[in-house]
């Protein structure tokens, strides 16, 4: 089984502000979709697991590819998320084969990162969107870090396609003020707090 | 800078099968977004000059970041367009200041030449509203491999006060493209047109 990429499509926003004062660095935030051919669409197969090592190297292509969309530095980059849409002659099932292949990749290459990565999947019809959730990548419990990016592939997914979504993002929500446990607090290594 | 930029956005798709043919090397486009201030929101203001000072300096910033996403010389660029959206507490018109009489000098600096028209697209609309930049070659706007658009949108953005202004660049045509005309590679680039 291979995986065929019709094509990618990123995000990349730089937020000076949002009615506040503007940050003396703007948050960065990236997405980096990719459209591929669901080869179980249109049909019920049990035994699909086996695809999920099959994407990993296009999850740690995805993942390079997004580091360097937030200017290259591992280190930056603080949070992250992951998603995918599947195709209406798909199955919900089917996102969760990215789980595995999309985690692994963005964990390897971000320095063994403690949390878990934040995630939602649906079906929905070409140009559907979803909002891909963003916490911090060493703790799940910062509370300024919690934010998402709403991403959507105009021409896809098409019935038989599923888009497979990764999130980083460089730094806190940009007027972040609610309290809760901050960043250069983190103390375990539970990957919570 | 003139402009008040909340956020810029930066958009970048790459097409590797069409119709479940491989396109190699894939076709790229980029889109560069800026959500600012409209300094006009709000009342009706005679005299737009600022809306075109912004559209002068957005011109260039934008035209440069979309050049930059897609890793290419300002003349590998072969398409262009642009947009804007303005939202509820302004006018249709501020999309005309900012986009037609001064934003084409600098965009074109940034592709290097650009002896076409610049196609555009405006409309009025609420946060996440989409908007299709129209594309066209950006010397020879009879080039018909390289008529298309591209679907751009940012979900929190416009708010009533704001405006989205968009520039979109490619380094290639349609995907498949097979109807005929001028081509990239017969396009003289003299007048704009052939």
């Amino acid at each position: 089984m291979q995986v065929l990429v019709r094509k990618f499509w990123s995000v990349l926003e730089e937020i000076h502000h949002e009615g506040g004062p503007p940050a003396a660095t703007p948050r960065r935030v990236g997405a980096l979709a990719a459209v591929i051919a669901n080869p179980f669409a249109g049909r019920y197969v049990d035994d699909i697991a086996p695809f999920m090592e099959t994407l990993k190297p296009l999850g740690l292509e995805m993942a390079a590819r997004l580091i360097a969309l937030l200017g290259g530095d591992r280190a930056a980059i603080d949070g992250f998320g992951k998603g995918a849409i599947i195709g209406t002659a798909g199955e919900l099932e089917h996102g969760a084969l990215w789980h595995v292949p999309g985690g692994y990749a963005m964990r390897e290459l971000l320095g063994d990162a403690k949390a878990i990565v934040p995630s939602t999947k649906k079906v929905a019809e070409a140009g559907g969107r979803i909002d891909i959730p963003i916490t911090h990548i060493n703790a799940s419990y910062v509370r300024s870090h919690f934010d998402a990016l709403e991403v959507h592939v105009p021409d896809a997914p098409a019935p038989d396609e599923m888009v497979l979504i990764l999130v980083m993002a460089v730094g806190s929500r940009v007027h972040a003020r609610v309290g809760g446990l901050q960043a250069a607090e983190i103390t375990g290594e539970d990957g919570l707090r | 800078m003139i402009s008040k930029v909340r956020k810029f956005v930066i958009l970048v798709e790459e097409t590797h099968r069409e119709m479940g043919k491989d396109i190699s090397p894939p076709t790229r486009k980029a889109a560069a977004l800026a959500v600012i201030e409209n300094p006009c929101a709000g009342t009706y203001v005679e005299d737009l000059e600022v809306l075109m000072q912004i559209g002068e300096e957005l011109g260039g910033i934008l035209g440069e970041k979309a050049v930059a996403a897609l890793s290419i010389t300002p003349a590998e660029a072969q398409s262009y367009g642009k947009a804007a959206i303005v939202g509820s507490d302004g006018e249709l018109e501020h999309a005309a200041a900012i986009l037609h009489p001064r934003l084409g000098k600098p965009l074109r600096q940034a592709v290097e030449k650009g002896a076409a028209l610049v196609p555009s697209s405006k409309k009025m609309g609420g946060a996440g509203t989409a908007i299709d930049v129209a594309l066209g070659h950006k010397d020879a706007a009879y080039v018909r491999s390289h008529f298309d658009a591209m679907e751009v949108r940012v979900p929190d953005a416009p708010r009533p006060g704001e405006i989205v202004v968009a520039v979109a660049v490619t380094d290639s045509g349609r995907p498949l493209p097979r109807v005929g005309g001028l081509t990239h590679e017969q396009a003289e680039g003299k007048d704009g047109l052939r």
